[in-house]
């Protein structure tokens, strides 16, 4: 093997990944709040509300999540622009991956709803709770706690599924890669650093969504046991 | 300008014939390899251990499209052309590995302690034990979450797209180069996936359910 890696390029082009990079992480954290917060209202509407709530909420999340993101965020940009809403690329992957990353969130929570059991609410009500603190005391953190590891994972996967907002042109990661190697014609150098950039911003989601556990789920028993 | 016609519609067909293939690539790829990783996940020698979550954690923390631009552009600079169906084969194939190699190992682990304990005293040596007692237990509680993980690799086919190959997303953008009516095209192409995808979703419900029936 003759090939000589290069990375010179990288003394004149880091600002752009890391322009790049930032994008990517102001992407995802906008969509992964967003979509946490339509996952949830979904999840609490799956599991409580009526017959004809239950249905558009469960089709919802069935055609998200058996059609690739990839088609969805064409639906969204190209779509939605012939039709005369004109967004912008930016807007559009916020909004594809919004309605993603919700269609998931809303299984995940469900499970963490459906798992709190009927007594907890029977007690709420005995102690004259309002249906508002119902919901979220004795409903919502003690479901998010349950389901937290998968909720995370699956923000993680979201922040790795942004690559794909690069085919319309939104100027993240990817999309910068794409856009060095065509100057530089050094793919291979470029795709490894971009590689080790997502590595890296999957390690710190990680330890970020380790840390907001720690705070937000002020740990009354032991992990593990059971609740 | 072309206007939609039925043409096209089966263009669009013929494209998810090959969004199955190249799904089928994967699945089997990923079976293969997929399997080792598992089996050195839980193997007794540290090493092993260390090497495949370390091959998890690389795939797992990297986009799909990066590595399919890696075996892509990458390699072909490198001087192993690869043509597109390959590449993306490869790719998924290490991707489809990684998560099917981790689903496994939790499968292979999910078999009761006892069993590897009563084998054990009926004398089987390690390979006999894996073959006769420990994965025709662990593909029974393995069979409902791989056909779920299915819907992912077949979703993720589309990725394939972007390197050119022309399954079932990329014919859905060829369509509209010519025809320019990306609402109707994309979501005829949507469609298509979700015929694709929904039987394997329902299919992993039921078996789960099944799994399940004695609790």
């Amino acid at each position: 093997m003759s090939y000589k890696f290069d990375f010179a390029f990288l003394a004149e082009r880091w600002p752009d990944f890391v322009a790049g990079a930032w994008l990517t992480i102001q992407l995802t954290v906008v969509s992964i709040a967003l979509g946490l917060a339509v996952g949830t209202v979904c999840a609490l509407l799956r599991v409580y509300g009526n017959r004809w709530v239950r249905a558009p909420v469960a089709f919802y999340v069935e055609l998200i999540r058996n059609t690739p993101l990839l088609v969805q965020i064409f639906i969204v940009y190209f779509g939605l622009s012939s039709l005369g809403l004109k967004l912008s690329a930016e807007v559009s992957a916020v909004i594809a991956l919004v309605v993603n990353m919700g269609a998931y969130t809303t299984e995940i929570m469900r499970a963490g709803i459906q798992s709190i059991q009927r007594t907890q609410l029977e007690a709420a009500d005995c102690l004259g709770l309002t249906r508002l603190q119902t919901i979220v005391h004795v409903v919502l953190l003690p479901a998010m706690e349950r389901v937290y590891p998968a909720l995370s994972s699956q923000f993680v996967l979201l922040m790795l599924a942004s690559s794909i907002t690069s085919q319309i042109s939104t100027e993240e990661l990817t999309a910068t890669a794409n856009l060095v190697q065509s100057d530089t014609y050094r793919s291979f150098e470029v795709y490894i650093i971009v590689a080790v950039v997502y590595l890296a911003l999957s390690v710190l989601y990680r330890f970020a969504f380790w840390l907001i556990g720690l705070v937000l789920f002020a740990r009354k028993r032991k992990l593990g046991t059971a609740l | 300008m072309i206007q939609l016609n039925a043409n096209h519609f089966i263009y669009l067909l013929q494209a998810a014939q090959w969004t199955l293939l190249l799904s089928l690539i994967a699945f089997v790829g990923g079976s293969v390899v997929g399997l080792a990783v598992a089996l050195l996940r839980v193997s007794r020698i540290g090493v092993l251990r260390v090497l495949a979550s370390g091959y998890i954690q690389l795939i797992q923390g990297t986009p799909l499209l990066i590595v399919l631009f890696l075996s892509y552009f990458g390699l072909g600079i490198m001087g192993f052309k690869l043509v597109p169906i390959v590449a993306a084969g490869l790719s998924l194939t290490l991707y489809a590995a990684a998560f099917l190699g981790e689903i496994w190992r939790g499968c292979i682990e999910a078999v009761p302690r006892t069993q590897w304990e009563a084998s054990d005293c009926l004398g089987l040596n390690r390979f006999q034990q894996y073959a006769w007692v420990i994965l025709p237990q662990a593909v029974k509680i393995a069979i409902p979450p791989t056909v779920g993980f299915m819907v992912q690799i077949v979703k993720n086919t589309s990725l394939a797209s972007v390197i050119g190959f022309v399954e079932l997303a990329r014919a859905g953008q060829i369509v509209n180069n010519s025809t320019f009516e990306p609402f109707t095209i994309f979501t005829i192409v949507a469609a298509i996936y979700f015929a694709m995808c929904y039987p394997l979703s329902l299919a992993a419900r039921a078996l789960e359910r099944k799994a399940h029936a004695g609790r």
